[in-house]
């Protein structure tokens, strides 16, 4: 999609915080009654002052050295003024000249299948307002429900630049800042609305549409999608595109233009004089000594360190809890083996159920990898292990026996090979005259005789020493 | 010079509904006053820095604890129109 | 004076004290308070009657702004919008004054959202001032003022944005003080201009202003302005030998009563005699501060009450339509005026292309005043000055005509720009009228300027003048 330009803005929730960026109401909301966390602060009341959580701006500084941006020495919050009711003060805390980070870059796997890095603008600290509710549809509701338990948030708003060719490589932006921000401990995405994107998107010389609020990474796609679609559409009828604001329906997947005099943007940014500047240079350093090892750092380490291939690599380490659940099991079991049951099987098997790694006990993984590794189960055994655990529970030795899954033990297998030699003269002697396929012949016999439990490679190994010794 | 259309659109962006007849009162009023304010003009501010804020506080941080909230009853207390533990607001579109 | 007032209660009862207030609040014409909290005070005074606490103020009433929180008390800065607004919770100065034992009388009248130099916009009508029942008590604490020279309150809380203790107090012939920026926390104030405005005292000596200083000041982490510092009382009485005294030349002379500044020479050659010097000084930028001013003040205005929109609390009028429509509606039935054309102008300073001419440049108007001020106090210890430079005028003389309104303003908004803490303490008569004297000291220097302040008082009678209210 050469002509297509996407540029991002996703506000992200620092909900591994304790408490919203301005007063000590809980980040604990989620699945609470509606304005049960709220406090005079978060809810504009006359009267009210903010105080910035310390942690909070040091999270922002994290997130912006992992971006690699140039962190600002000394930053400020702004008032961005405008009306919303979901804004209880009537303008929002927010940041303007001098935000905290600027001018980093993430590197993601283009289109073309070339990695190259996607320019951030800037990052920058803010308030999350409360939640909208409508009855019914956005552009049919009679009246609005407003739930201010979100508001006051810690938020920060990610800016790229406009270096994004199409929807998948938008999606494959939003992953991959996912999985830094999870790496930095500073987010849990699993949280609802914890990740919220705007979407600018334009086709070369034509001009942009802004699509807000869009929850969910499978929605940015769509949404992209339909937009881009839409604005073919116009130019092949030779419409122009109206530069304008619009909102994702998620429930018909379509855009539709919230058309209001709201577009006349005139924010009225000033200094918010009851917050003190902040003067944070000083704590970069240790900040940054103190960064945990990120996904492409991982990635490359899992391939020199294991000796994985860089699908491997890659796939492992995309999010930070099947990483560290890789190399739990990688240090008790094969590695390789690991790595291909791991990325290959397991992960598939979640996706399929729409669970993630949790589900999973690293230390089964283990055992799973170690029967593999000792010839004790197949492949196809060891899948249905894996199975069983995620649907039924249970621990991988209790299945291999309830579910008879187990290898035949050496001794059957032995005796077996005994047997079938001593019953197969004329195939031994074929074999003794030159023709190794005739070792087949009794292979296939051990094979009827373990009912097929027996690993066949292991049966013709084990043939081969008996007739030769014969 | 303050105009009847710079009256309603700041009329707009303050959202304060400005009645037909109160528009020309303002018009007048806002031009004398800012016509005083602009004896600022003669000031020569080159090199001299703004003050936001009067006295030089720097990093004034909270740690980062829950606390207890208000509870749903006592924050839609003073609400002119709720439903369900929410408030109610007009319509958005 | 709360001292004797704290001897006698324990000795007579807190009860009956308090009713003989209500009882004359009730028929009294000054219009100084907008509701009482009789109940909670009363089951106050009852509690101290049983057993005396020891708190600083153990049974003293005190009158309290409209715009200061109150837990459980309406707080609606005198506007139509906030009616019925019920906090729920109490400013730092209240919590202050209830834990020295304090009784929260009631709620005293104000210009709309302190936005006044009259108390003449309030929406419960026009404050008279005891003096002469048809003029104004000053602004905006008008009702904080008039109570307690009216003698229905000991003492009294107000605000000051731009002289709204100061002026008050000098119609009123009463003490008040606005403290330095920073040093009583304004967490519970009702913001007008968060960057110039300080919750001060209104009492009927200096000693009693010395004495709720005590109680209201010092750090408090909820306003991250509030400095890391308290009061005290140490060397309230040492006197003025050797004090140098800076006489502000652009502070008289053109558009000053001649009796006001006779009144206030008067004072400075009474200060002179008990052992100060004097020295005219100049503050040259003195013509700049009230455009300055009110550029500013507007400005934060406009953002500071953009949260009346009538969603979580206040004024909510008539069917509801899309919610700009709505809000513009209640807002515009809300606000007086006054209130109005000063968050319209201010909306205008801030808005895209007028940044720079106005809030920008008022800004750097009010380095240019804080430095005229740092330049003066290296040469003198405190400053003196008419507070206001007319007595009281008419009720409804000036109420039509904004910018002469204004103009009263001259001498007590260049405090406010600077910072700095100022007095206004009764130095005579223009005819019948008080005359305040305004007494400037540098950022902290409360301890001088209420020093020169007690000195003054004990060598005078004018603090025991009091009028007689029919
Ligand atoms: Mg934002
Ligand atoms: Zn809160």
């Amino acid at each position: 999609m050469e002509d297509v330009i996407i540029g991002l803005e996703i506000h992200v929730q620092l909900n591994r915080l304790q408490s919203k960026m301005f007063c000590g109401c809980s980040t604990a909301y989620h699945n609470s009654p509606p304005n049960s966390h709220t406090c005079p602060v978060c809810l504009g009341l006359p009267g009210s002052l903010p105080v910035i959580n310390r942690k909070a701006v040091e999270y922002g500084i994290k997130v912006g050295l992992a971006l690699n941006c140039r962190i600002e020495e000394e930053t400020l919050f702004y008032r961005k003024n405008y009306y919303y009711p979901d804004l209880p003060k009537g303008f929002q805390i927010s940041q303007y000249d001098f935000p905290l980070a600027t001018q980093g870059q993430i590197m993601i796997l283009g289109d073309d299948g070339i990695e190259r890095d996607i320019r951030i603008n800037r990052a920058h600290m803010e308030e999350d307002p409360g939640r909208l509710v409508h009855a019914g549809t956005i552009d049919r509701a009679k009246y609005t429900m407003v739930d201010y338990n979100r508001c006051g948030m810690a938020l920060l708003e990610i800016v790229t630049e406009p270096d994004l060719r199409s929807p998948k490589e938008a999606r494959a932006f939003l992953d991959k800042l996912k999985s830094i921000l999870e790496y930095l401990d500073v987010f849990d995405g699993s949280l609802e609305g914890a990740m919220r994107v705007d979407a600018n998107i334009s086709l070369k010389g034509g001009d942009r549409t802004e699509v807000k609020n869009i929850s969910g990474f499978k929605g940015v796609e769509k949404a992209l999608s339909y937009e881009i679609t839409r604005q073919r559409n116009l130019k092949r009828r030779n419409i122009k595109v109206v530069q304008e604001t619009r909102h994702f329906d998620e429930v018909r997947n379509i855009t539709v233009s919230i058309r209001s005099k709201v577009e006349a943007h005139d924010y009225r940014y000033f200094p918010e004089c009851d917050l003190a500047v902040m003067r944070i240079a000083p704590w970069v350093p240790a900040i940054r000594e103190a960064l945990p090892e990120l996904p492409d750092a991982k990635r490359q380490r899992f391939v020199s360190q294991y000796g994985l291939t860089d699908d491997h690599a890659k796939s492992l380490t995309s999010e930070i809890k099947v990483a560290n659940f890789y190399e739990f099991v990688a240090g008790q079991a094969s590695p390789k083996l690991a790595a291909v049951w791991i990325a290959d099987v397991l992960k598939g098997e979640l996706n399929y159920r729409d669970r993630g790694i949790d589900a999973f006990r690293a230390e089964h993984m283990v055992e799973i990898v170690d029967l593999l590794e000792k010839g004790r189960i197949t492949e196809d055994g060891a899948v249905a292990i894996i199975r069983e655990l995620l649907d039924k529970g249970g621990s991988p030795q209790e299945i291999v026996k309830s579910k008879g899954l187990g290898k035949a033990e050496d001794e059957t297998v032995r005796k077996a090979v005994k047997e079938a030699v001593a019953e197969s003269a004329a195939a031994v002697a074929d074999y003794k005259a030159g023709s190794e396929r005739a070792l087949n012949y009794i292979v296939g016999q051990v094979m009827k005789k373990t009912r097929g439990k027996a690993d066949a490679g292991e049966v013709h190994r084990l043939v081969k020493e008996e007739v030769d010794r014969a | 010079m303050i105009t009847r259309e710079d009256v309603e659109h700041i009329s707009w962006l303050a959202s304060i509904k400005i009645e037909e007849q109160e528009k020309d009162e303002f018009v007048e009023q806002f031009n004398s006053i800012l016509d005083y304010f602009h004896q600022l003009d003669e000031v020569d501010t080159e090199n001299v820095e703004p003050t936001y804020r009067v006295v030089d506080l720097e990093n004034v941080f909270r740690d980062d604890v829950a606390c207890k909230s208000l509870s749903q009853e006592e924050s839609l207390r003073n609400a002119p129109r709720r439903e369900e533990g929410y408030f109610k607001s007009p319509r958005i579109v | 004076m709360l001292s004797e007032l704290k001897e006698q209660l324990p000795a007579g009862s807190a009860v009956e004290y308090l009713e003989k207030l209500f009882e004359k609040i009730e028929k009294s014409r000054l219009n100084a308070f907008t509701s009482l909290a009789k109940e909670s005070a009363l089951a106050q005074a009852r509690e101290f009657d049983k057993s005396p606490g020891k708190g600083l103020l153990a049974g003293v009433p005190i009158a309290i702004k409209e715009c200061i929180s109150t837990k459980g008390i309406e707080t609606n800065c005198s506007s139509r919008i906030l009616r019925g607004y019920v906090p729920p919770y109490d400013a730092h100065v209240i919590e202050r004054l209830k834990a020295e034992g304090a009784i929260v009388m009631g709620k005293t009248n104000m210009d709309e959202f302190a936005m006044g130099t009259s108390t003449e916009t309030s929406a419960f009508g026009p404050t008279r001032n005891p003096w002469d029942l048809e003029r104004v008590p000053g602004g905006s604490s008008g009702g904080s003022a008039a109570c307690v020279a009216g003698g229905e309150a000991p003492c009294a809380l107000g605000s000051d944005t731009g002289g709204s203790v100061r002026c008050p107090a000098s119609f009123c012939g009463i003490v008040g003080l606005k403290p330095t920026y920073g040093l009583v926390s304004r967490f519970g104030l009702v913001a007008y201009a968060n960057s110039l405005e300080q919750i001060g005292p209104l009492t009927g000596t200096v000693e009693d202003t010395a004495l709720l200083m005590q109680v209201i000041a010092g750090h408090d982490w909820r306003d991250s302005t509030s400095a890391k510092k308290g009061f005290s009382l140490e060397g309230l009485k040492d006197g003025v030998k050797g004090l140098k005294i800076g006489i502000p030349k652009e502070y008289f002379g053109e558009g000053v009563d001649g009796e006001v500044e006779k009144a206030v020479w008067n004072a400075i050659s009474t200060l002179e005699n008990l052992g100060a010097s004097w020295q005219e000084v100049s503050l040259p930028h003195t013509r700049y501060a009230l455009a300055a001013y009110y550029v500013i003040a507007m400005s934060e205005a406009s953002s500071n009450l953009a949260r009346f929109d009538g969603l979580r609390y206040g004024l909510r009028v008539g069917e509801d339509q899309d919610w700009h429509t709505t809000f513009s509606e209640i807002r515009s039935q809300g606000f007086g005026p006054e209130v109005k054309r000063r968050i319209l102008l201010g909306t205008y300073a801030l808005s895209a292309g007028y940044y720079g001419r106005y809030y920008l440049k008022a800004l750097k108007v009010r380095t240019l005043i804080k430095n005229d001020f740092q330049n003066a106090f290296k040469q003198v210890d405190i400053l003196a000055s008419p507070t206001m430079p007319i007595p009281a005028f008419k009720i409804g003389e000036r109420i039509n005509d904004p910018l002469s309104l204004y103009m009263a303003d001259v001498f007590t908004v260049p405090i406010n720009l600077a910072g700095v803490p100022a007095v206004s303490l009764p130095c005579g008569f223009a005819g019948h009228l008080p005359v305040g004297l305004q007494l400037m000291g540098p950022h902290f220097g409360e301890a001088a300027v209420l020093g020169a302040a007690q000195a003054f008082e004990e060598a005078t009678p004018f603090h025991e003048a009091r009028p007689e209210v029919i």
